[in-house]
């Protein structure tokens, strides 16, 4: 219940947390502790009594006049004492009468705003932290929109601008601390920070700007400094003063999310006060100690992320992390561990300021520690999304490069041993960035703890992230490491990606033979011709039958390349001659070794197998599918398998490929096997040609692309089926479900990709059963692309089975991966798998779209 | 064939991005039974000769859009050896083409010496009239095979023709033409030389042949030619030299598929061009620069490389 406005607060009994609080009883009348009232209790009383019932203008002027008297800062003030009573005791009630008369005939009492303007003074000159607390109880309490309440709002909006809010701060911090109020105190935090929340619910949609948080935060940010800087003023002057209530709006105002807005401003400021300044980097210090501790989280990350280096935040924190157990805990396991959305700078940051002082230098040891022993635990790799797992490896690279080589012999043995586990794990990992991702860190790792051991190397693609992080793991300038430690050698500065151009196009050496004759001859500059190699054609064989006896037999390793590199195009050319040896020829392909240093071999292999697929592939896909459960292949030759399938049921699905190959192939052995170069000039001969030929009319000239039958139909069978089946019995050698989950992964990317080839054909209803049977009995794999092919192998079905036959054919299975779909897009810790399971959760709903419009009648 | 040279000679322009010179037009020529050399026409109102496999020389009105066999002269060698012309005045040229032709000494002789011996010969027919002016014949006791390759050249001081001929054992010869007889003979190569072409102001040439390596060869005062020096190459086999008419530059047509392209003064590697996929036979400059390549492979590549400025 609201007393009614009419009465007036001003006789409503304080709220408790009034700043007369302890002496509310003897504002009223009826108090019996002070018998005798005072003269600034008469004149207030009696000012009172004049405002609330006198509708004379010049009689209120004078009153109000009077009361300012009390305020100081006329030219007639009245006495310290009564001005200290006046502020202490009867300056909220004034304030509230004040309130309670605001309406526009009153202001309009007295010509040009003057009324007006004397009204926003009390508020603007009195006591800050009570004017505030008035004003805002005020505008909470005021029905809007009204006109009282936006001129109150106009008038805060004021009371900002004129800084009063330091004042509010200020007030706080030079109360001694056993004299403040903790419960006004809480109240004005309250406020303070929620501001814009209370304003905005206040005035709805006429909110002024300066109250939007985007606004208000950078501008409290300020005021903090201005209250700082008095603090560190009488701080000098010898006067003892207390921080700890900007720390709590500071801090507050984190907790509420405003980290980026206040301390946007707050750091720089700082930043550049406490350059030089032991006084001022000592208030600083305090300022983050009195943080509360649930604030304590919010405050940090927000310095951490803000600071411009560990230099800075050295001289933000201080020594914080040692005197703060909730700052320790923050600082080394909730960033390092528990998090992982920080930039690298950030982390850098942070574990610079570890290192930067002798006594926390152990922190930073263990924290390696514990980083090297998460890095190497197999469930975090098994279960941390990849983007924690950079984050892990790269503080440990940091960390590395911070420590000295004593630090890291103390705990060696522990070192290597997480090392070595989380090394195995990744490389086992079936995924390229995690492998990739062990390497680097191995590499980098090992040289640092074990220095005198032969260095690890391994043969990576560099990419942005792995040049990112050992980039990382070169120390930082020398400004940064301690000098007791002595600056870490660079393990890694002689792998550095330098690529040094091999040839330059232009050459160094004059011409020998050059005459006399000084023409201009001298400007042609070569061409490259690092591509000029002998051409070994005598060797070539000429006939398929030809190939693969020097495949086999050949020791003549010039003829052997040659046949590898002719293979194709004779395959291509001679599809006759092909199928009479083509199960032969698969064979001896499949079972091919790189025995000279052939560039290329892995793509002319594939290739040439992919050509003796696609001429004859029925009995080629029975032999390489019954090859793929074989014992005695290696992993790699298992996973050629694969590909060679997926390529050749491309090609062989690709629409038009009838057109092209005889196209090609009609002029007989004459046609070049390098037949990439012809599409060019045949656009440029077309495009020469549509140019200069006029139409008179565009009938039916432009034809679709003609129609032809999908290839891969009559043969899908042989391709997908076999394959499907074996899955689930592990031989000596080879064991999908246990340790080979590599080519698990690879054969449900693959029986996906042959799901989805078989577009339109009539096996693809059986397909799509048979391989949704296969997720199913898969689903939870532990493997993270083992799940990313389930869930492309579930899109190709969705994809590729007429949506009227899995309606009809397939419902169960339909429901039941649906349910599990949703379940993944929730809570895979797999990016990408979620991913999937969004896109195939999106298709099912597309299904569901295009079955509807049948339904309804 | 000669049409489908042309038109592809002046088809505007469009360069494949990547190749070291821009490629500026490439067009296939079908295949077809009479494999034809072309010997360009000089001028503009020239007839185009053209060399066919059929032993016949035909002479192509080419002006104004037509397209006709004007005239012919039957060949007796179906060897791999062009011919060369040497315009002698107003439509007046000197053919020299390989073959014995109405040889005197034919009727003395039995057909397998016939054969044998008339490979040997050089045949120096004027046009259009179709006169042999004369037959060169090797001397008796040396044995250069079957001439590969002519090149007829004239000095602008003497108005003596001379002809350039590489034979089969890998010399080179200089011929006075009118005089029919052997000026001087190196022997620059091991192999047959496939190719010659000759810089009559520096007076020198550049021979190629099967096997790995160019000749460059000099002719001094005294009609003397001279080896000047061999030139490596990667891979054996060249089919045509040519040097382009500023002097430049030289092309060489490799059995590499490869069109290489050398700094003429001092023999400084300057470009591969591998585009063709089988053997370069022959190769060409315009006027204005532009080298052309006949392949194997059915194509002709146009490139334009070190523009004239």
């Amino acid at each position: 219940m609201r007393p009614s406005p009419r009465l007036g607060p001003m006789w409503r009994l304080g709220p408790m947390w009034m700043p007369t609080a302890p002496c509310a009883f003897t504002s009223f009348p009826l108090n019996r502790m002070d018998p005798v009232p005072s003269s600034v209790r008469l004149t207030v009383r009696e000012a009172v009594h004049t405002l609330s019932s006198s509708e004379d203008g010049g009689c209120i002027f004078s009153t109000l006049g009077s009361l300012k008297r009390y305020l100081g800062g006329t030219e007639n003030p009245a006495l310290p004492g009564e001005q200290e009573e006046f502020a202490r005791v009867h300056f909220s009630a004034v304030l509230r009468c004040l309130v309670s008369k605001l309406n526009p005939d009153w202001l309009g009492l007295l010509p040009n705003g003057q009324l007006e303007e004397l009204w926003a003074s009390f508020f603007l000159e009195g006591p800050a932290d009570q004017a505030f607390l008035v004003l805002m109880e005020a505008l909470e309490d005021t029905p809007g929109p009204s006109f009282r309440l936006m001129k109150m709002a106009r008038l805060l909006a004021r009371f900002l601008k004129a800084g009063r809010m330091a004042a509010v701060m200020e007030g706080q911090c030079r109360q001694q601390a056993e004299l403040a109020f903790p419960l006004l105190q809480e109240a004005l935090l309250i406020k303070v920070v929620g501001l814009p929340d209370r304003l905005g619910n206040c005035l709805q949609h006429e909110n002024l700007a300066e109250f939007f948080p985007q606004n208000y935060f950078p501008l409290l940010g300020e005021e903090a400094v201005r209250v700082l800087q008095a603090v560190v003023d009488s701080l000098r002057g010898g006067l003892d003063c207390s921080v700890s209530f900007v720390s709590q709006v500071v801090g507050k105002a984190c907790v509420y999310g405003r980290q980026k807005e206040i301390l946007g401003v707050l750091v720089p400021r700082l930043t550049a006060l406490t350059q030089g300044s032991c006084l001022w980097q000592r208030v600083c210090w305090r300022l983050v100690e009195c943080v509360p501790d649930r604030a304590m989280e919010a405050v940090l990350t927000g310095l951490v992320e803000t600071a411009p280096g560990p230099q800075v935040l050295a001289r933000l924190l201080g020594n914080l992390v040692l005197k703060s157990k909730k700052a320790r805990f923050v600082m080394t396991q909730k960033l390092l561990f528990l998090q992982y959305r920080y930039t690298t700078p950030v982390l850098q940051s942070l574990l610079g300021y570890l290192a930067m002082d002798s006594q926390r230098r152990p922190l930073l040891v263990q924290a390696l520690k514990e980083l090297m022993e998460t890095w190497g635990s197999s469930s975090a790799i098994r279960h941390a999304p990849l983007a924690q797992q950079c984050y892990v490896s790269k503080a440990v690279l940091i960390c590395l490069a911070h420590l000295g080589d004593a630090e890291l012999q103390d705990s060696r043995d522990e070192l290597l041993a997480s090392l070595m586990a989380g090394v195995k794990c990744r490389l086992d990992s079936s995924l390229p960035a995690v492998r990739r991702l062990g390497m680097v860190v191995a590499e980098v790792a090992s040289a640092r703890i074990h220095p005198e051991g032969p260095p690890l190397k391994f043969q990576y693609e560099e990419d942005e992230l792995s040049c990112e992080m050992l980039a990382l793991a070169t120390p930082q300038p020398a400004a940064d490491s301690p000098s007791e430690a002595g600056p870490p050698v660079a393990p890694v500065a002689a792998e550095a990606p330098d690529k040094q151009t091999v040839e330059g196009g232009v050459p160094q050496v004059r011409p020998q033979g050059s005459d006399s004759e000084l023409d201009s001859d001298d400007e042609f500059v070569p061409y490259d011709m690092s591509g000029d190699q002998e051409l070994k054609s005598g060797k070539v064989p000429m006939y398929v039958r030809d190939c693969v006896e020097a495949l086999t037999t050949s020791e003549d390793w010039e003829r052997w390349e040659a046949a590898l590199r002719a293979l194709e195009g004779l395959v291509v050319r001679s599809p006759a001659a092909t199928r009479e040896v083509s199960v032969e020829l698969a064979q001896v392909l499949l079972h091919l070794e790189e025995k000279t240093s052939v560039a290329g071999f892995e793509g002319l292999r594939q290739r040439a197998l992919v050509a003796v697929t696609i001429t004859d592939p029925a009995r080629v896909a029975e032999y390489l599918t019954s090859q793929f459960y074989a014992i005695n292949y290696s992993l790699r030759q298992r996973m050629d398998i694969l590909d060679v399938l997926a390529l050749a049921a491309q090609e062989l699905s690709r629409p038009g490929r009838f057109r092209r190959t005889s196209q090609c192939g009609s002029p007989g052995p004459t046609c070049p096997p390098s037949c990439t170069v012809a599409p060019t000039w045949r656009a440029v001969v077309d495009e020469r040609i549509r140019r200069k030929t006029r139409r008179f009319s565009k009938g039916s000239s432009r034809q679709g692309p003609a129609g032809s039958p999908n290839e891969f139909n009559s043969v899908a069978g042989y391709f997908f089926f076999p394959l499907i089946q074996g899955f689930d019995r592990p031989l000596v050698t080879f064991d999908l479900l246990g340790d080979d989950q590599l080519v698990l992964g690879r054969l449900a990317h693959t029986l996906g990709a042959l799901m989805y080839l078989a577009v339109n054909t009539t096996v693809a209803v059986s397909m799509g059963k048979a391989l949704l049977e296969f997720v199913w009995a898969l689903r939870f794999h532990g493997d993270t692309y083992v799940r990313r092919g389930l869930l492309s192998a579930v899109s190709s079905v969705l994809l590729s089975v007429p949506a009227e036959r899995l309606l009809e054919d397939l419902p169960d299975e339909l429901l039941e991966a649906r349910s599990w779909l949703a379940d993944v897009a929730e809570k895979d810790p797999d990016e990408d798998c979620r991913m999937l399971a969004v896109k195939a959760l999106l298709l099912l709903e597309k299904l569901k779209d295009k079955l509807l419009p049948l339904s309804p009648p | 064939m000669p049409r489908r040279l042309n038109s592809s000679l002046d088809t505007d322009s469009c360069g494949r991005q990547g190749s070291p010179a821009d490629d500026l037009a490439v067009a296939e020529v079908p295949s077809g039974k009479a494999a034809a050399f072309l010997q360009p026409p000089v001028g503009h109102s020239t007839p185009a000769f053209v060399q066919g496999r059929d032993l016949k020389l035909c002479l192509w009105d080419l002006a104004e859009g037509r397209n006709a066999v004007v005239d012919s002269v039957g060949l007796e060698s179906v060897g791999f050896c062009r011919g060369s012309i040497l315009a002698r005045g107003q439509q007046r040229w000197m053919l020299a083409v390989p073959g014995g032709g109405s040889d005197e000494n034919r009727l003395d002789l039995a057909p397998a010496q016939i054969n044998l011996f008339s490979y040997c010969q050089i045949q120096i027919l004027e046009m259009p009239s179709k006169t042999s002016v004369c037959t060169l014949k090797p001397e008796a006791d040396a044995k250069p095979g079957m001439p590969m390759c002519l090149e007829l050249w004239q000095t602008d001081s003497s108005p003596r023709p001379c002809l350039l001929a590489g034979y089969e054992d890998g010399s080179v010869a200089l011929w006075d033409v009118s005089e029919r007889k052997v000026c001087s003979r190196i022997a620059c190569h091991t192999e047959p030389v496939m190719g010659l072409d000759f810089d009559s102001q520096k007076a020198r040439g550049v021979s190629g042949s099967a096997e790995k390596a160019l000749a460059v060869w000099s002719l001094d005062e005294q009609q003397a030619l001279q080896v000047r020096g061999k030139h490596e190459l990667t891979n054996p086999g060249i089919s045509d030299v040519k040097i382009r008419p500023d002097r430049k530059i030289l092309a060489t047509a490799g059995w590499d598929h490869r069109v290489r392209v050398f700094h003429w003064r001092t023999m400084k590697p300057l470009a591969v061009l591998a585009f063709h996929s089988a053997v370069v036979h022959c190769v060409a400059f315009a006027a204005d620069g532009l080298l052309a390549a006949g392949s194997r492979d059915h194509r002709i590549s146009i490139w334009s490389l070190y523009p004239r400025s």
